[in-house]
């Protein structure tokens, strides 16, 4: 459009005017080319980090999955790898435990983060302080000092066990220890099940709190896109403010619920913590539930039975979250 | 009537302040209209309710990093004396003394920054350029590159832990090095680029480094809520595209970016899946933070401290080195952690 602004102006400009409008147009037709090709530059770091560097690793270690080793001397084995690890009952064992796990962990993550995230873009006393406390496990409970935190004895490790044997000793989650809660929801005749879920929460409080940094951070960030113009008619209109997180914020942030349900599958999948890594990891190192001959074979192998796994199960969070979320239509 | 229309009665006027005499309500019914209703109970429950759970939670999150700075300055004699639950009673400096000394601190100390602000700074970059192409261009395969993007974040790094120290380990270059070979010109098939930072500069150029496709998407997010205008009035003005995110688009994303390297960099501070792998089994590999993470000689039984339960003390040894470790990250998220507020606050993530 502005395009062809120019060109009349070139036109009218005289002189040339035959020659110009001729070489004009073809540069107004190639401006989408031209941002085109300036895009391809911009994600020109990502196409040559992958191609370079990140293909060739992909590729090594599917061609891994395929063969058998001695030594280093790779035989070609076909599926056989992946026969011998899927009827492997260890590994079904754990990854039949670490999907339990997962479905537990999901809700409570999003919707913990949620609710914080709620809490901490309200006006209040200290906010910023409170976000800043908030933020200190993304950044410092990750890694190393996770490592750290886990290892026998560990403080961390110290805090689940005096919380899982009910013991009194000087930690953080004697405020809310589960027993109580167990035996609050048993008097309610509640289903064990969910008592179990329940305590079993509260037990990882620690856990969950340290895992919903950044879901956190990206709901504060959806929250701080809705248009307080919404928010101000919905209070001229008399809308409480549950019916105000309901109608208005919960539908607006629904996008970043999806967001953060895939990222929290990814997190806990691939995170240090999980049941499935470690067994790779072990597997790895010394062989785990296999000959310590196959290491490089197995762990590739159920590496990408487990990378198959985590796309289907975000296809299906995607599928059924999909239904629910609600676009809102920018123009 | 006309008694309201004509001006108040001036009370006392003084250069810049006046007081004016005027009906008013008496003070106990605005206390009673303003206070003693349901609406202002309910809302004083759930202010006190919130600080309360704001405040158990910060709790729960603050709670382990007192306990860690007290276990760090216990001697061995409070480890195992049960009365002594937080503060010790033979309070001592010999834990971070004998770590800083004897395990290489300075060392890990350097190499370790040099490492983590490069790999973060080229991860900020890069990352800021692939977002910045993906949120305002439109180009054939552009859906399908993101695609790819998460896809690199949902391949668990672990899981490449051979192939990828394979590859470094003679890193082909696109099959250049291979090609050389052939021809006679070198005698290797690829370069050794294991004991050193290569790979992962590599890797945070490429930005396919550890989470650069939750970085990437943060900051597409973030891009996307630019309005266009913007570039927009820049090209008009004869400003080409690399100029206009030079100039114009950067300053405006810093909060965000700050945002991004806080990440990249205390997430390669205390990683020890990449600095294990790439520099495992070389003799004279460079001090990094994992390796201080072990009891120092002077620490052990063997040079004089006298301890039963070893795995405790063991245990606090590596805490008081988890301390060393975070005590220059709690630094950096001290400076950080006002950009980070600010740069969720102005990002705009819409779907």
């Amino acid at each position: 459009m502005k395009k062809k602004g120019k060109v009349s102006l070139a036109s009218v400009e005289g002189g040339a005017a035959v020659a110009a409008p001729k070489t004009k147009r073809r540069k107004s037709v190639s401006l989408d080319k031209k941002k085109a090709k300036a895009g391809w530059l911009f994600v020109l770091p990502f196409v040559l980090g992958f191609v370079l560097v990140y293909l060739p690793i992909i590729k090594d270690s599917i061609i891994y999955s395929f063969n058998s080793y001695t030594g280093n001397r790779a035989t070609w084995v076909g599926i056989e790898n992946y026969k011998t690890v899927l009827t492997n009952s260890g590994v079904i064992q754990t990854l039949t435990g670490s999907l339990k796990d997962l479905l537990l962990d999901i809700p409570a993550i999003v919707i913990f983060s949620l609710f914080m995230a709620v809490m901490l873009n309200q006006k209040m006393l200290g906010r910023a302080a409170f976000r800043a406390i908030f933020f200190i496990p993304v950044i410092l409970s990750t890694g190393l000092i996770d490592e750290i935190n886990h290892t026998e004895g560990g403080i961390i490790s110290n805090m689940e066990e005096s919380v899982n044997t009910g013991s009194t000793g000087s930690s953080a989650t004697d405020i809310i220890g589960a027993a109580d809660i167990a035996k609050l929801f048993s008097s309610m005749q509640i289903g064990t099940g969910l008592v179990e879920y329940v305590t079993g929460l509260v037990n990882e409080i620690y856990g969950i709190i340290n895992r919903s940094g950044v879901q956190m951070l990206i709901f504060l960030a959806g929250l701080q896109s809705i248009s307080p113009a919404i928010y101000e008619s919905c209070s001229i209109d008399g809308a409480t403010a549950w019916e105000t997180f309901w109608k208005i914020t919960f539908p607006m942030i629904s996008p970043m619920i999806l967001v953060n349900a895939i990222y929290t599958v990814i997190d806990s999948f691939t995170g240090s913590g999980n049941a499935m890594m470690n067994k790779i990891y072990d597997i790895a190192t010394n062989g785990g539930d296999f000959a310590n001959s196959g290491s490089r074979a197995f762990s590739s192998t159920l590496g990408w039975i487990y990378f198959a796994i985590v796309i289907a199960i975000i296809g299906v969070v995607t599928a059924v979250l999909s239904a629910y979320i609600f676009y809102q239509r920018r123009d | 009537m006309n008694e309201q229309t004509t001006a108040p009665k001036i009370k006392k006027e003084t250069k810049n302040k006046i007081r004016v005499e005027f009906d008013r309500v008496s003070g106990w019914d605005r206390f009673k209209l303003k206070y003693l209703t349901w609406r202002f109970l309910g809302l004083s429950i759930f202010k006190l309710f919130r600080l309360v759970l704001l405040v158990g939670i910060s709790y729960v999150i603050i709670y382990p990093f007192i306990a860690k700075f007290a276990a760090s300055i216990m001697s061995p004699s409070d480890i195992t004396d049960v009365t002594v639950k937080l503060i010790s009673k033979n309070p001592t400096l010999d834990q971070y003394k004998y770590i800083i000394l004897e395990n290489d601190f300075t060392k890990a100390l350097i190499n370790t920054t040099v490492l983590s602000l490069t790999a973060a700074l080229i991860q900020a970059f890069s990352c800021c350029l692939v977002a910045y192409g993906f949120a305002k261009f439109k180009f054939k395969g552009n859906k399908f590159l993101f695609m790819l993007v998460i896809l690199t974040m949902v391949v668990p790094h672990g899981v490449l832990r051979f192939s990828m120290r394979q590859n470094f380990a003679s890193y082909e270059i696109a099959g250049i090095y291979p090609l050389l070979n052939k021809l006679g010109l070198t005698a290797e098939t690829g370069i050794n680029l294991l004991n050193t930072n290569t790979p992962l500069y590599l890797m945070s150029l490429g930005a396919i480094a550890f989470k650069n496709g939750l970085y990437i998407f943060m900051l597409r997010q973030f891009f996307k809520g630019v309005p266009d205008e913007l570039e927009e009035s820049a090209y008009i003005d004869g400003s080409g595209v690399f100029r206009t995110f030079f100039t114009i688009i950067l300053p405006l994303s810093v909060p965000m970016m700050v945002t991004v390297f806080l990440f990249a960099f205390s997430w390669q501070w205390t990683d020890n899946f990449y600095t294990e792998l790439f520099y495992i089994g070389v003799s004279e590999k460079p001090t990094l933070m994992p390796d201080i993470v072990k009891v120092p000689p002077k620490l052990t039984p063997e040079a004089g401290w006298p301890t039963k339960a070893t795995g405790d003390w063991t245990s606090a040894v590596k805490n008081t080195a988890g301390i060393l470790i975070m005590a220059p990250l709690m630094i950096v998220y001290l400076f950080c952690q006002r950009f980070l507020v600010q740069g969720i606050e102005r990002s705009g993530i819409v779907g």
